[in-house]
C-alpha cells in the first residue's frame, strides 16, 4: 500500500436551505481500501457520497484527490473538463438503481464499450473484444453481449453496471447500495464478485449501505452516520462487535446478527 | 427596402429588418464557430413546421434582389416542397428563380446536396428537423450543450457500435454524423451519407436553418467534414450496382421508382437538374428515351 491516502475529505458539510445534509465530514481513504458508509435512511449516507463524488457540490470543507502523478488536486476547483474525465477514467459510480447508471436502449456490449469509446478508441473489434471479456468477469454469457440491459434481470443489470465502470481501471469507486433491492442468493453472488475485483483489482472503494451485512462483507472501516454526522469510525470488525455509541449499539442490536 | 410588387404589406423576402439582422448575426456566429448550434429566435412562418421554416428564414435573411435562388427537396425542383418555397420567395422577393445548380446563387435544400459541384459564391442552406446529433443518445439538452462545450463525443461512437452489433456493419444511411473543423460533431441534417464527402472542403457556404429547434449552424468555405468512423469499419458511402435508367450517369445518388405492381421498378438521378442536363448532353439510359427523338 501506499503511504499516502488516495482521498482526503476534511470537514465537509452539505446544507439543504436550513437542514442539514451532513455536516462536518472528515476522513482519508487510502488505496485499495473499502469504506463503508452506514447508518439509517436520512442520516446523509448518499448526500455525503455525492459530495464526496463531486455530483453535488459541498457548502463547506473540501476534497482533494491524489492523481495519477501524485498530485493532490482540490476537487471543487478542478475544471469542469478535468473533473468529468477523471469520473469516467479513474472513479466509477455504481447507481442503487442500475437504469441510472446504464444506458437501456443500447446493448451491454456498447455500455460496457462507452468508456473506451469516451477517451479515443476507435476500433471497434478491440472495444467489443474488452467488452466481452469484461461480461465474463461479471459473469454476464458471452451469447448476451448484444442484448439490452432492459432484458436483464435485476441481478445481472447490476453487474453490468460495474462492469461498466471497471474497464477503464479506475482506482476509486463509489458505490450507492449497490445490492439494494435484488433477493438473499443474488445479493451473496453480487457482493462475492465485488469483493473479488476489489481485491483483484486493488480497487479503493466508498460504500454507502444501510445493510450492516454489506459493510461486514465489504468494507475495511465503516463510519457510521446519523443526523447528518459521523458518530463513529473505526475498523468494520470493532464498530460491529464492539459499538461504542448508543446509537450503533441500536443498529447493530436491531439487526440480525451475521 | 421596398417591398414586391402590389403586395406592399410584406417588406422583402417577407421577414422584417430586424428579424433579419438578429437572424444575419447568429448565421456570422455560426460561422464563426464551425458546426456549433447557435440558438436564434425562430419565428413563425406562413408553413408548418417540418416544411422548412428554419431554412426559409436563413434564407430569407441572406437574399438580396440581386440573387437567383434554387430550391430543391430531395434533390428534385418540381415536388411539393421545392415548388411552394420557390413560389413564397418569387411573390415575397422577386428575386430571379432557376432550377439549374450553375446559375443558383443562394440554393435551398432538403435531404440533398446537387451532384454538380458548388463553387465560390454560392450559397447551400439545409433545411434541419433535429439538428442535435446526440439527441437521440442523450435527452437532456443541459447535458447535450455540456457535451459539445467539452467535446465529449464518446457517446456518437456509441450510436456506430450499436449500429454494427446489430447489422455487422454501420448501418447509418442518412443524418451521418460528422466532425467540422476537427471540433464540433454536427448532424449534416437527413442528407444520404453519400453526400457527406461533398461537404468536406466545399467552396460554397453551407448553412443550417432548424426552425422548430431554434438553431442556426454553418460550414464555411474549405472546411474540413470528416465522417465519424471506427479504424476496422471506415466511413463509406452508398454504392448502386445500376446506372441511372434514364441518362445513365454512375457515381451519382438514385432514387428507386417502383412502375408497376408486377415489381417492375427503376432507379433514376435524385438530382433532376443534373439527370436532365445530361440528357440534353445526348446522355441515354436504358429505359431512356434520346432527347432528339422525343423532341421530333
Amino acid at each position: 500500500m501506499n503511504s499516502q491516502p488516495l482521498l482526503k475529505v476534511s470537514d465537509l458539510s452539505k446544507f439543504y436551505g436550513g437542514r442539514i445534509g451532513c455536516t462536518k465530514v472528515s476522513f482519508d481513504l487510502w488505496p485499495g481500501e473499502v469504506l463503508a458508509i452506514v447508518g439509517e435512511s436520512g442520516s446523509g449516507k448518499t448526500t455525503l457520497l455525492n459530495c464526496v463524488s463531486t455530483r453535488l457540490t459541498a457548502d463547506v470543507g473540501s476534497v482533494e484527490y491524489r492523481m495519477r502523478d501524485g498530485q493532490f488536486r482540490n476537487l471543487a476547483t478542478m475544471a469542469e473538463a478535468e473533473r468529468r474525465f477523471l469520473m469516467r477514467t479513474d472513479w466509477g459510480f455504481v447507481h442503487q438503481n442500475p437504469a441510472d447508471g446504464l444506458r437501456m436502449t443500447v446493448s451491454a456490449g456498447a455500455n460496457v464499450g462507452e468508456r473506451l469509446m469516451a477517451i479515443g478508441d476507435r476500433h471497434y473489434g478491440q472495444i467489443r473484444e474488452t467488452a466481452g471479456d469484461w461480461l465474463s468477469r461479471v459473469e454476464i454469457g458471452l451469447d448476451r453481449i448484444d442484448d439490452q440491459p432492459r432484458a436483464f434481470s435485476g441481478g445481472m443489470r447490476q453487474r453490468l453496471q460495474i462492469a461498466r465502470n471497471l474497464v477503464t481501471a479506475p482506482r476509486l469507486v463509489f458505490m450507492d447500495e449497490p445490492t439494494g433491492g435484488l433477493d438473499v442468493s443474488v445479493q451473496a453472488r453480487l457482493l462475492d464478485l465485488i469483493r473479488g475485483l476489489v481485491q483483484d483489482l486493488g480497487l479503493a472503494a466508498i460504500v454507502v449501505t444501510h445493510d450492516l451485512a454489506v459493510a461486514r462483507l465489504l468494507s475495511h472501516r465503516m463510519m457510521v452516520m446519523k443526523d447528518g454526522q459521523v458518530i463513529e469510525h473505526g475498523l468494520t470488525d470493532r464498530v460491529l462487535d464492539d459499538p461504542r455509541e448508543p446509537y450503533t449499539q441500536l443498529l447493530v442490536s436491531s439487526i440480525l446478527q451475521v | 427596402m421596398t417591398s414586391a410588387g402590389n403586395l406592399a404589406t410584406y417588406n422583402f423576402a417577407y421577414l422584417d429588418e430586424q428579424t433579419k439582422r438578429m437572424i444575419r448575426r447568429a448565421i456570422l456566429k455560426a460561422i464563426a464557430i464551425p458546426g456549433y448550434q447557435v440558438p436564434f429566435a425562430s419565428r413563425e412562418m406562413p408553413m408548418p413546421y417540418g416544411w422548412g421554416t428554419g431554412g426559409v428564414q436563413v434564407t430569407a435573411s441572406i437574399l438580396g434582389p440581386d440573387d437567383t435562388l434554387k430550391v430543391i427537396d430531395q434533390g428534385a425542383d418540381d415536388t411539393t416542397n421545392a415548388v411552394s418555397i420557390r413560389a413564397f420567395f418569387q411573390k415575397v422577393a422577386n428575386v430571379k428563380v432557376t432550377t439549374k445548380t450553375g446559375e443558383a446563387t443562394v440554393i435551398q435544400t432538403r435531404h440533398r446536396i446537387p451532384e454538380e459541384p458548388l463553387t465560390e459564391g454560392q450559397v447551400l442552406v439545409y433545411q434541419v428537423p433535429i439538428p442535435e446529433p446526440l439527441r437521440f443518445l442523450e435527452p437532456r439538452e443541459t447535458e447535450t450543450r455540456k457535451m459539445h462545450a467539452l467535446e465529449e463525443y464518446g457517446l456518437m461512437h456509441v450510436k456506430l457500435y450499436e449500429d454494427i452489433a446489430r447489422n455487422g456493419h454501420i448501418a447509418t444511411t442518412y443524418a451521418y454524423p460528422v466532425k467540422v473543423g476537427e471540433r464540433y460533431v454536427m448532424d449534416p441534417s437527413p442528407i444520404p451519407k453519400f453526400d457527406n464527402p461533398k461537404m468536406h472542403r466545399s467552396q460554397a457556404l453551407q448553412l443550417f436553418g432548424a426552425g422548430r429547434e431554434k438553431r442556426i449552424y454553418a460550414i464555411p468555405p474549405h472546411t474540413e467534414v470528416v465522417s465519424l468512423d471506427f479504424e476496422d469499419y471506415p466511413f463509406e458511402i452508398q454504392k448502386f450496382e445500376k446506372p441511372c435508367a434514364l441518362c445513365g450517369a454512375e457515381n451519382v445518388y438514385l432514387d428507386e421508382v417502383v412502375l408497376d405492381d408486377k415489381g417492375g421498378r427503376m432507379f433514376v438521378c435524385s438530382d433532376t437538374d443534373h439527370c436532365e442536363d445530361r440528357r440534353n448532353a445526348g446522355h441515354v439510359g436504358e429505359l431512356g428515351v434520346a432527347q432528339t427523338e422525343a423532341a421530333e
